[in-house]
Order: C-alpha cells, then structure tokens, then sequence
C-alpha cells in the first residue's frame, strides 16, 4: 500500500510554485509507467499520481495561473487536475475526501460501479461533503480500465476538479504495451462559470464567433449560384436556427488542456522507437468535445469507456464529454510526434507530444475547416425529394456526403412505430415486415450515414415553448462520425467499429423500452428530456433486476454525451445485437440510438447530458431503481 | 441477445484466441488477443453493485435540489441599454435611448422597458413595466402597464403584447395597450441583426404607433402617427459593448402631423445618432 503524504509535497514548495506546477508542468514526462520493466510510475513528479487502496483526498480552493491571468481553481491534494488514482481490480479501496471549500463539494467515480451511496451526487447518493466534512468512500473495484472522478457539485467540475483514473486488470493487461500514459484533455476558463451560465441565459450565441456572415453570403453565391444560396438561408431563416452552432462555450472562453498543460506548454511523453504505447485518453471538459489524432501515427483503439473492444485501428477518433479510449500507438520513427485533440468547433486544440527525447516537438497541424449543421443533423423530413434545395444547404464537405448516400441499409427500422403504438414487449428488431417500412425512408431521398426514418410521435412538452427544434427525419448511423468529420479523408472512428470483448454483461432481451427525446431551447438555453428539465420530470423508475432498453432520439441540433450513473449503457447495433458497452453515450443530432440497461444496482441514480451547463440547465433526470419499480408493461 | 448468438460469440472470440499464435509473424498479431486471459464473457465478469448501506433520508423537492446545487428554476437578471445615443436634428439636439431590464425565470420573468429622448426643454419617455411569460417556442406574451410622461399630460394605459423571433430572425415586439378615457394603442417594433463581420454588425429597425384617439395636449393623432426607421452600425469591442453610428428618419402622419406642424415641430426629420449599445 502506497499512502500518499499531502504535507509533505506541498511543505517543500512556496504556494504559488506549487500551483504553478500544477497548472501547466504537473504532469509533463508524468503520469506514465514503464510497464515492461515492472518498475512502478516512473513519473517526473510523484504527486502527479497516488495508488494503493487508502486515499486522502483534499479538496481545496488554490490560485492558479493557467492563461496569464490568476484565478482560484479548485484542486485536490493542490493538483489541478486532480491526482491519478491508480487501483486495482479485486481492491476495496477507502477514499477519505476531505472538503476544504467554504461551499458544499463531492466527487463522483465516473463509469464506477458502485453502491448508490458511493457514487457522490449531492442530493442522490448523499448530502454532499460539507465544509470542513470528510466522506469516506468505500467499495470494491470490480472492473478494470481508464475511468476518471470530477466533482459533481455545481461547477466545481468546470474549475478543476476531475482527475483520471486507472485500475489494473487483476489478471494483467489484455493489450501489452511498454508504456503506458494518461491523456486527459479539459477546458480551462478564466470566466467564473456562473457568469458563463448567466450569460448563456442572456445571450446563447455569445461565445460563437463563427456566425455567417455577408462576406459569407456572397462567397455561397459565387460557389452555389443565388436561388441556391438564397434556398439555402430560407430554410434556416425560417426554422429560426444557426447552422453555426456547434458549442455552446467555445475557445473564446476556453484554453485546452492535456494533463493540465496549455498547448504551449505542450504535455510531452517519451517513448523509445518500436515500442507499444498506451494512450489513456479522457474527456474531462464540461463543455468540450474534442476530434483526437497524432499526425503519423495509427491509433489502435482497445477500450471504450474503460471495457476492452476488438481493436481497431484508426486515423482520429471523437471524444465526448466524459468519454474514455484508450489507443495504443507504435511510433515507428525517432522522432516527435504531436498528439492533436482540437474542438469540435475548431476554436482552440489541446496538444501534447510523444518524443523519444526531451526537447523535440512536432509540426502542430491546422485545424480542420468548421463545418455547418447540414438539414441532415436538423432531422429535417420535408422536401427530401428536392435534393437540388439540399445543396445548397451543404458546405462542400457535405454535399459530397449525400452524394454517398447509403440506400441499402435500413437500420433501426423495425421499431420506427415503437412510440406510436406501444409494442408488444419485447420488441423484435429482427422482424423487418414491419407496416412502418412502407413509408419510412424508402420513398424519399434517404439522408446519408444510413437511412432515415420518421419520428412518429413527440412528447406533450416538445411543442411547448422550451423545445425549439423536433427531429422529423432521424437516422441510427452508428457509423456516421458526426458533424465535421464525414469524409474529411481519415479514418475516422464511430461507434459502429466499437465491439466490446466478452459480449453484454446481460443476454437477456429487454423487457420493455424507454424512448427519451433529447431536447432544447437554444436561444433560452434551456435543456431537458423529453421538454421537461429535471425540476419538471418525474423520477424515471427501473424495477430491480429488469433488462430494459433505452432508446434516445435526438431533437435538438447539439451533441450530447449522456451519462447513466451506475448501471452499464450497452449500446445496440442497428439490428439490436449487442454492439458496445459505455457509461457516456454522445449522441448526434437528430440520431436515434438504444442501449439496453440492466437494472441491478439498487437506489437512486443521477442520468444527464455530460456537457456541464446543459445539465445545470436542465438536462437531468433522477433513475430509481427499486424492487418492484416500474409499473408492468410500463412504456414511457 | 439470443442463446445462439451468444455462443457464436464465444465461439469467435475464442476462435480469434486460438487464431494469434498462428499469425505470430503478423506484427499486430498481439492486439488480436490477450495472452494471458481469454475472453471472459462480460456476463460472469460483471459484479452489480452491493445496496446502498446508507439510504437517503426524506427530505423535500427544495433540499435535494439545494444539496444538488441543479437549481434549473433559478433566476437571471439582464440590463441592456439597446440604444443609448446622442442625436443631432436641425432643430434641436437630443439623449435618446431605449433600454430594458429583466429578471426572472425560464418561465416567468418581470420586464422594465424604457424609451424615449431629452433635450433641453423637454422629457418624453415611455416607460413600462411587464410580465413575461414563454406561450410558444419563438414567442412570449407580455402584459403589464406602460406610463407616458411628455409636454403633455401624463398617460397611463394596460399593456398586452407579444415578444419574439419571427422567421428570418427578426427580434419583434408589438404591444396593443388600453389607457384612460377609452384610449387605445398599439405599438410595433422590430428589427434585424445583419452580420458584416463577426463584430460589425449593421441594425435596421422599424416601429410604429397607432393610437385610437385624439389626444391633442400630447400632439397624438388618432390613426397611424408616426414611423420610425432607423440604421445603426456598431462593433461589438465586446458583446456587450458596442459603440455605433447610425441614422433615424421619423415621419408622423394624418392629425399627428397636423398637430407636429402647429406645435412648430417637424413633421418629418432625419436624425444623425451616435451611442452606446451595452448590456450586463
């Protein structure tokens, strides 16, 4: 047992040294392991990582400096991002958080299965960790993998309380590699998040800076010709929507971070030509989706949101919010290379460098053009037959897309009614002679990335005045990578390439089915489920030990990542086989997608959308699972 | 997932295993399978979690929310200064602005709106006080009471209106409105935000009033009185922050112009205008 000793460390530095340190330097050369030689970590900083199966963790408030300017964080153990815990499968481990904040704090083991009152939401799993409180955790890792914790208490998430999270298999690792690195990117801001909050719900265009424009206007009409161009901002003039609008919070608020290092600062790790190396990404931003690639290299990616899949080898992969892969790489040059994880809207990046030796870096690539929302990610059903308005509609990239359209596959058909009807439980997604096929996409010119098909009912509260947008036209598209990747030239990763190795964790069909509409309001900045926020909604109850399926159809025009507290999310293939299995599911606009649940971790349990301002807003529902919960044959 | 489909499974992953050290001249060959540890089958690995030892105790809708610290009810204040500026007119220079402020929820908010200009000899000013409330996804209804101070008599009316986005993204307001002595009157303005740059952004807005009744202490003739069409063009240094020049023509009409002319005001003026836009 390795104990970790706070005073210590922070008794040989000056305050602000300290904080420096762990703003930008903390985890530079850290945080890896040379597993081959069986060392332990052989990091630069120790502090940069406890293991063992007694933690204290403190959790404080420190000046920072991450911009240029200072700012309080909020630490632990005065490390911001928080330590590494390193654990093992089989472990109990005891963490003692101590809150060292004047407010109210917690912090949440996310993709940890663990006893509802070990899962630290305030208000759900316990009261929160008052000032001065020490909350003890206790609970046995069961699993295996790249997790990470955050604070689940207001904003804190948003000021530097998340810290990644590393548990060793029991029987070694199935993927061997040499080294072995933890990649958690994040967004800093110098913006108190209240005030970013506040100013979504005054002005929710504020931080995008990349609107059209007239100079835009007259570019689409020497490329596309006026009738179309003019088509072209009809259709989005009259939906009252901005194809623009990509994040929420965008780099003009953000700086990236790697390891809590700024891309200046550039989080470097070293490796020796010909080795294998574990890259541990993790998605710690509260608002940030990010689009990761290391120029030169394959990523070969072996686990998904800590659960080991067939690996797959790609160029780039999209990391949601809270999402986890890790990828092993093998650089096969003696040479830098520049790990690249720029935000979705392509207004900042986070960047890092794997060197055989200190001192070299990399070409950092431009960012990708932004792309637009295309009628595709809108969900738009009219009109579908006059393709020449579409275009129009499409940057280059995307009209390209439709011309590829996909007219053979017909994924997720069979439950196109499930809403309109209540089906028979279970569901046969095997039957493909369902009524509703006649007039599902087929007739019409299908959207690309798989076919689309109609959304046959909304619920009550969409067509009320907090719901702007409802998806007509939705398709599964587990293969489709999402706005600004289609067809960019790389290989690019969906979840149609993710298998879990080993299967679902329950072979049983789902009993029943809960169909959640995610949407929104994006000029009042107001998110829910189904047109209800959390103050709206009743509990979603989950009967104890049922297998239930959750199927989720995007309405709104924005990604997001929803995260199920406690309980697998194990994504179905288009024909309902077990495709992977995830605690975050990110979720395209106007994509409908189902996971089955099986309900076996009693109590109560927070289900939310993962960007941080979306879930203050609203985008939050409480799971109860209890004996005997659910009504028979309930169907949400 | 079927019984057949799960053993299938097994048997690939299995068969996958047995696969690698055949391909062991395959440089990739290590990541096809682990060497230490077959494929355990996901539903043995899985271990549900223990119940809660502790259960939460009773406790309100307010208390959870507060420990949560998710209050999506809470409420926001917003003061902008749409316009505030200097103009210059032929016959006399005046403050001019129009400016709101608001607090509240996403469901229920309380609105001050103001407008109106100065010069050295006189005040005129609207000013009105409204609840808001979202009736419909673009749309909110208004109502309140609006209070006119000018040359003339003060007047009070009842105020009910709606605010919004109308397709193309114009911001509209109209507002009808029910004072004293069987007054009525309704008031329209709208306007469009049309983007040169990310920062330059040029604003043309329209509004008129319609009032039912003479009211010629206030100069007010019944029937449309007057228009106002007015562009400004300001750079946002800041979003909230926005210096702009512009211009404004006002016309007035029928008995209003007649009653402008024998107050010796113009009947019609084109304005040159410089302010600030700004909000917080």
């Amino acid at each position: 047992m390795t104990k970790f000793d706070v005073s210590r460390g922070a008794a040989r530095l000056t305050r602000r040294a300290f904080t420096q340190a762990a703003a930008g330097g903390l985890f530079v050369l850290g945080a890896g392991r040379n597993v081959a030689s069986g060392a332990s970590a052989t990091t630069a900083d120790s502090r940069a990582e406890l293991s063992g199966t007694q933690f204290d963790l403190s959790i404080g408030a420190m000046p920072i400096n991450v911009t240029g300017a200072p700012r309080i964080g909020t630490v632990v153990n005065g490390q911001l991002p928080a330590p590494l815990l390193r654990w093992r499968e089989g472990d109990t481990v005891t963490l003692r958080v101590t809150n060292r904040l004047r407010s109210r704090s917690s912090i949440h083991w996310h993709g940890m299965i663990v006893p509802a009152d070990m899962d630290g939401v305030p208000g759900l799993s316990f009261e929160g960790i008052a000032p001065g409180a020490t909350y003890t955790y206790r609970f046995k890792v069961n699993q295996s993998g790249t997790y990470w914790y955050h604070s689940h208490s207001r904003f804190q998430e948003q000021t530097g309380l998340y810290g990644p999270i590393v548990i060793e298999p029991r029987d070694g690792p199935r993927f061997a590699a040499q080294r072995d690195y933890v990649v958690l990117l994040s967004d800093w801001t110098d913006i108190d998040p209240e005030r970013i909050f506040a100013t979504l719900k005054k002005q929710s265009d504020y931080f995008n800076f990349h609107k059209r424009t007239a100079g835009d206007f007259a570019d689409d009409v020497k490329r596309q010709g006026l009738s179309q161009t003019l088509a072209d901002r009809r259709m989005w003039g009259q939906m009252r929507m901005n194809p623009t609008d990509l994040a929420d919070v965008s780099g003009c608020a953000y700086t990236y971070l790697m390891n809590g290092a700024t891309p200046n600062k550039n989080w470097t790790a070293l490796f020796s030509r010909g080795e294998r190396v574990r890259l541990r990404f993790i998605n710690g931003s509260s608002m940030t989706i990010f689009d990761v690639r290391i120029p030169g290299l394959k990523l070969t990616v072996v686990a998904a949101d800590g659960q080991d899949v067939e690996p797959v080898t790609v160029d780039e992969f999209r990391i949601s919010a809270a999402e986890t892969y890790d990828v092993i790489v093998e650089p096969a040059d003696d040479r830098a290379y520049t790990i690249f994880a720029q935000s979705m809207d392509r207004t900042g990046y986070a960047r890092g460098t794997l060197t055989p030796r200190g001192g070299l870096q990399a070409e950092v690539p431009a960012m990708d053009p932004r792309a637009l929302l295309t009628m595709m990610d809108m969900g738009m059903a009219h009109d579908m037959q006059g393709m020449q308005g579409m275009e129009g509609m499409q940057d280059t990239q995307q009209t390209q897309e439709m011309a590829g359209m996909d007219h053979g596959s017909m994924p997720g058909m069979s439950d196109a009614t499930s809403q309109a009807t209540p089906a028979p439980a279970p569901m046969d997604h095997a039957n493909m002679n369902h009524p509703a096929m006649n007039h599902a996409a087929m007739g019409h010119a299908p959207a690309a990335r798989g076919s689309s098909q109609p959304v046959s009912s909304h619920r009550p509260a969409e067509y009320g005045p907090s719901v702007d947008s409802r998806a007509d036209q939705v398709r599964t598209g587990l293969d489709d990578p999402g706005v600004g990747l289609r067809d960019n030239g790389r290989r690019v990763l969906t979840y149609a390439d993710l298998h879990t190795i080993g299967g679902p964790i329950d072979a049983r069909e789902p009993g029943r089915e809960i169909e959640l509409h995610l949407t929104g309001h994006m000029e009042r900045f107001i998110w829910s489920f189904n047109g209800e926020k959390f103050s709206q909604a009743q509990p979603l109850r989950f009967s104890h030990g049922e297998r239930l399926r959750i199927t989720l159809v995007n309405d709104s025009m924005m990604t997001h990542p929803i995260h199920l507290h406690g309980m697998w999310s194990e994504l179905e293939a288009p024909d309902g086989s077990f495709q992977v299995r995830k605690h975050t599911v990110n979720v395209n606009p106007a994509q409908r997608i189902s996971y089955a649940v099986t309900a076996d971790a009693l109590g109560r349990w927070a289900y939310h959308c993962h960007l941080l301002y979306h879930m203050e807003a609203g985008m939050f529902r409480e799971v109860e699972v209890k004996h005997g919960g659910a009504p028979a044959g309930a169907h949400e | 997932m079927s019984a057949t489909l799960r053993a299938s499974l097994i048997l690939v992953c299995l068969g996958v295993a047995a696969a690698a050290p055949a391909q062991e001249e395959n440089p990739h060959a290590h990541y096809m399978m682990a060497p230490t540890q077959p494929a355990a089958p996901s539903e043995t690995h899985h271990v549900p979690p223990d119940p809660p030892q502790h259960a939460m105790r009773d406790m309100s809708e307010e208390e959870m929310t507060g420990l949560m610290e998710m209050d999506d009810t809470s409420a926001f204040f917003m003061l902008q200064a749409n316009s505030f500026e200097w103009r210059s007119a032929d016959e006399q220079d005046s403050l001019s602005w129009d400016a709101q402020a608001w607090y509240g929820t996403d469901d229920n908010k309380l609105w001050l709106k103001t407008e109106g200009d100065r010069t050295d000899s006189a005040t005129d000013a609207r000013t009105e006080l409204l609840w808001d409330r979202p009736i419909a996804r673009w749309w909110s209804a208004q109502a309140g009471v609006r209070h006119d101070i000018g040359e003339g008599p003060a007047r009070t009316w009842a105020a009910l209106g709606v605010q919004g986005l109308a397709p193309y993204y114009f911001e509209v307001e109209a507002t009808a409105y029910v004072g004293e002595e069987g007054r009525t009157a309704l008031r329209f303005s709208g306007e469009y935000a049309l983007l040169l740059t990310q920062r330059l952004i040029l604003q043309p807005q329209l509004e008129f009033n319609v009032f039912g009744k003479n009211d010629p202490r206030n100069l007010i003739g019944a029937g449309l009185s007057d228009t106002e069409l007015s562009l400004r063009l300001r750079y946002e240094v800041r979003r909230e922050l926005a210096p702009y020049i512009g211009v404004a023509w006002t016309q007035r009409y029928g008995r209003t112009a007649d009653l402008a002319r024998a107050a010796a005001h113009d009947v019609s003026e084109v304005q040159w205008l410089a302010g600030v836009r700004w909000w917080f």
